[in-house]
């Protein structure tokens, strides 16, 4: 029973992951009609974001200590971050422990910068041609951003820590008596995920703009005859997008060291939720993110494993064939969408 | 009446067209006055270095290039000299390789079989490259290792750690320096059992493929030999990012020791995941839970951050050994580079200076000469102290490192600390191992291609 609900709480987390990408990929596809291979490249960026503020307040300045060597044997330089020569070794202590939480502060500004770059200065030439030119140009923008983060950072792993006092695990089954240790970053992660999801919504449900954003995606045509500059809001909202899959690889940061690749692995995922949630959804996308995420979570079971080998590999696609065979639509999709 | 089809000019069009045909896979076939493949005529040789360049485990290929281009520099009279000045063989001057300078092509492995075998065939037949060396993946190493012998080229492998690269798919034309999977085990399960006893259950999470499969037989089998009890291995695939359904299951099942036969990426996420989860805090069946990683690479500690403190695993070779070859090595490299080297740089360093000592000795680039040279080889002074090229399967047997994630690192490169050298003697195993292909396993013939 124990491990039954460890899986749920690690599909729930997994599922955060794809249902915010799937969010961002849905609100792109729903308002601008385009197919964004690149969105797996902007979760990545945000990852990066944390590493970045990391290293930022990282930045040191030497000291030469006679009393220790390198590993050549000259004087040791012993490194002393400038935060902690402003604030006082605490404080500086402190400031540092907490960067990927303050990262969030950067990574909005940021990954809305790059995805207003992104539409105005490359997706909107492709608006009108085929979805498979869509694919291949984004597609290939992803290949381009994951090189450049390659070619700063490297192609390891980078160790992002989340802050001490949110290390570690918590008895998450005390209040029923049982013992369930699950780690509190992961708990956290999941808390933003929702709230993140319920803002997404909130914005667009009960703001003018929202409404307005909503009312373009059920048909473009009509609000812009309106008077209304549809496609500047658009335009914002696919730097809304970009922002969340930003948030989503900011706070992912700690869960798994962020490396230049982690962006692809997640994309073909988050498309799988996409299409099984039903194609510009976004309620859809969030609860298939979610129910795939705890299916793939059960599927690495030593007993699903065991009864069935490779099911842990295949079970998201097995899933997405039975649900499109059934609902041709996905779970939550509607009609029009993505049809002649 | 018969209409014969053949005329004159559809005949010579068809010979030409065959005749090209015959000639072009020039690489396993005669090359008209020359003994073997890509005999180096003029007054330079070529070396190819097959790396990663891209992929996962780019930077590791990155290393291993930097050691290569050191070692060149190093052969050809310029720098130092580095282990020049300690090997025990002093047939190399700085004046090539039998007078002949040292040139280099270069090809990406991307960690991927197929890219890998498409850049070393590339090298020998476009580049003309006379040896093919490098690779951080068993995989690759195995793929590349049988178009070298297929070509009549020598293969020096790079950083390949599967019992398979000289056990089962062991290849006369392939010699391998670094350790492999057996070895962890024999030299790690004693200290395991003399630091956490020998009653512990044993998990282990291993990567799906000839790499993980072998490394997690050889360590399940040493600990056990020594009372441990292996509870439950579970597979996972190469491409798992998150490790967390993997690591949820180890808390309930009884065992009080996490085995990650996972490299790279892989160990960096599952190492963070275990750790995540509290494992480490844990006490089981009595006793403190424990995780042991069986091969540790700095650069991957330093993926793992605080996660590897205290935690045992094996290498090859640390750049904290005090030996005068390693020392030499270490000055060299980090005078040039501003960094300590890698285990897969020192390696692939080493296997260019023994090929080169090698054709030395032998005097010829042909490639079963130098197989004739390298095998039953005993050297020194390389940092990893006295060396045998076994003749049976080209393995190195040598001393193998036990080390620890340190608890305290005075710096960025001062990541891992060395618990026990374990004496080559303690990790040497019949050629004919059960592990590593048994009777059945053979090297085959040299090919000098030609």
């Amino acid at each position: 029973m124990d491990g039954l609900i460890l899986q749920i709480l690690n599909g729930l987390d997994k599922g955060s992951a794809y249902a915010l990408i799937a969010l961002g990929l849905t609100l792109i596809f729903g308002t601008l009609g385009v197919v964004n291979f690149a969105h797996g490249a902007l979760f990545m960026i945000g990852a990066f974001c944390a590493v970045t503020i990391s290293k930022i307040l990282n930045i040191s300045y030497e000291v030469i200590d006679p009393n220790q060597t390198d590993f050549l044997g000259n004087p040791l330089k012993v490194k002393t971050p400038y935060v902690e020569s402003w604030f006082g070794p605490e404080m500086g202590a402190s400031i540092i422990d907490w960067s990927v939480p303050l990262a969030i502060l950067l990574t909005i500004p940021v990954m809305m910068l790059i995805g207003l770059i992104m539409e105005r200065g490359l997706i909107k030439h492709f608006y009108n041609r085929e979805h498979a030119d869509q694919i291949l140009v984004t597609f290939g923008l992803a290949i381009v951003l994951q090189e450049i983060i390659k070619y700063y950072f490297g192609a390891n792993p980078i160790q992002t820590p989340p802050p001490e006092a949110l290390q570690g695990v918590a008895n998450v089954g005390a209040a029923i008596g049982m013992d369930l240790p699950y780690p509190i970053w992961r708990i956290v992660y999941f808390c933003f995920s929702l709230g993140i999801i319920g803002a997404v919504f909130a914005f667009l449900q009960f703001t003018t703009f929202g409404m307005v954003v909503r009312a373009g995606m059920a048909d473009r045509e009509t609000v812009g005859l309106l008077g209304i500059n549809i496609d500047r809001r658009f335009t914002i909202m696919f730097a809304i997008a970009a922002a969340v899959a930003g948030l989503a690889g900011v706070m992912y940061a700690p869960i798994n060291p962020p490396n230049y690749h982690m962006g692809m692995d997640f994309l073909v995922l988050s498309f799988v939720v996409v299409v099984v949630g039903g194609m510009g959804s976004l309620p859809g996308a969030v609860l298939a993110g979610f129910m795939l995420g705890i299916l793939e979570s059960f599927a690495s079971t030593t007993w699903a494993t065991t009864t069935l080998p490779g099911i842990n590999q295949i079970i998201i696609y097995l899933v997405a064939i039975i649900v499109l065979l059934t609902r041709p639509r996905g779970l939550m999709g509607r009609k029009g969408v993505m049809e002649e | 009446m018969s209409k014969s089809n053949f005329t004159r000019r559809g005949v010579l069009k068809t010979g030409a067209v065959a005749g090209a045909g015959l000639a072009l896979p020039t690489i396993f076939t005669a090359q008209s006055g020359h003994a073997f493949t890509n005999d180096p005529t003029g007054g330079t040789v070529t070396l190819g270095f097959n790396v990663p360049q891209t992929g996962a485990y780019a930077d590791e290929g990155a290393d291993e290039l930097r050691a290569y281009k050191l070692a060149v520099e190093h052969l050809n009279g310029e720098g130092d000299g580095g282990m020049l000045n300690t090997f025990t063989s002093k047939e190399l001057q700085g004046n090539g390789i039998l007078g002949k300078k040292v040139e280099y092509v270069t090809g990406d492995t991307q960690t991927k079989s197929d890219a890998a075998r498409a850049s070393a065939k590339s090298m020998i037949e476009k580049d003309g490259a006379v040896m093919i060396t490098g690779g951080s993946s068993s995989g690759v190493a195995i793929a590349v290792q049988g178009l070298c012998q297929e070509a009549g080229v020598i293969f020096m492998a790079g950083l390949t750690h599967s019992n398979d690269t000289t056990g089962k798919d062991r290849k006369a034309n392939g010699f391998r320096h670094f350790f492999n999977g057996y070895m962890s085990g024999a030299a790690l399960a004693p200290v395991l059992k003399n630091i956490y006893g020998d009653d512990r259950k044993a998990y282990h999470l291993t990567a799906d493929y000839t790499w993980g499969w072998t490394q997690q037989e050889s360590i399940a089998a040493a600990t056990e030999a020594l009372g441990w009890e292996t509870v439950n291995n579970v597979l996972t695939p190469l491409a798992s990012t998150d490790f967390s359904s993997y690591i949820a299951p180890v808390l309930n099942s009884g065992a009080d020791v996490l085995v990650l036969n996972h490299y790279g990426g892989n160990m960096v996420n599952s190492l963070t995941n275990a750790v995540q989860f509290g494992l480490r805090e844990k006490v089981v069946n009595g006793k403190d839970f424990e995780i042991v990683v069986p091969l540790y690479s700095r650069l991957m500690a330093k993926g793992a951050g605080a996660n590897v403190k205290g935690i045992h695993g094996s290498t090859n070779w640390h750049w904290s050994l005090q030996d005068e070859g390693s020392k030499a090595f270490v000055k060299s490299f980090g005078t040039k580079y501003g960094f300590p080297p890698s285990q897969a740089a020192h390696t692939c360093y080493v296997q260019t200076l023994l090929y080169a000592d090698a054709v030395t000795r032998a005097g010829s680039f042909a490639p079963c000469a130098v197989v004739e040279a390298l095998e039953g080889f005993e050297f020194d002074g390389l940092g990893n102290g006295k060396t045998l090229y076994r003749a049976e399967d080209h393995q190195c047997f040598k001393d193998v490192l036990v080390v620890r994630g340190k608890e305290n690192p005075t710096s960025e490169f001062d990541l891992l600390e060395v618990v026990e050298v374990t004496p080559a003697a303690q990790v040497t195993y019949a050629p004919d191992h059960a592990m590593f292909g048994g009777a059945d396993a053979s090297l085959g013939e040299c090919n000098n291609g030609a």
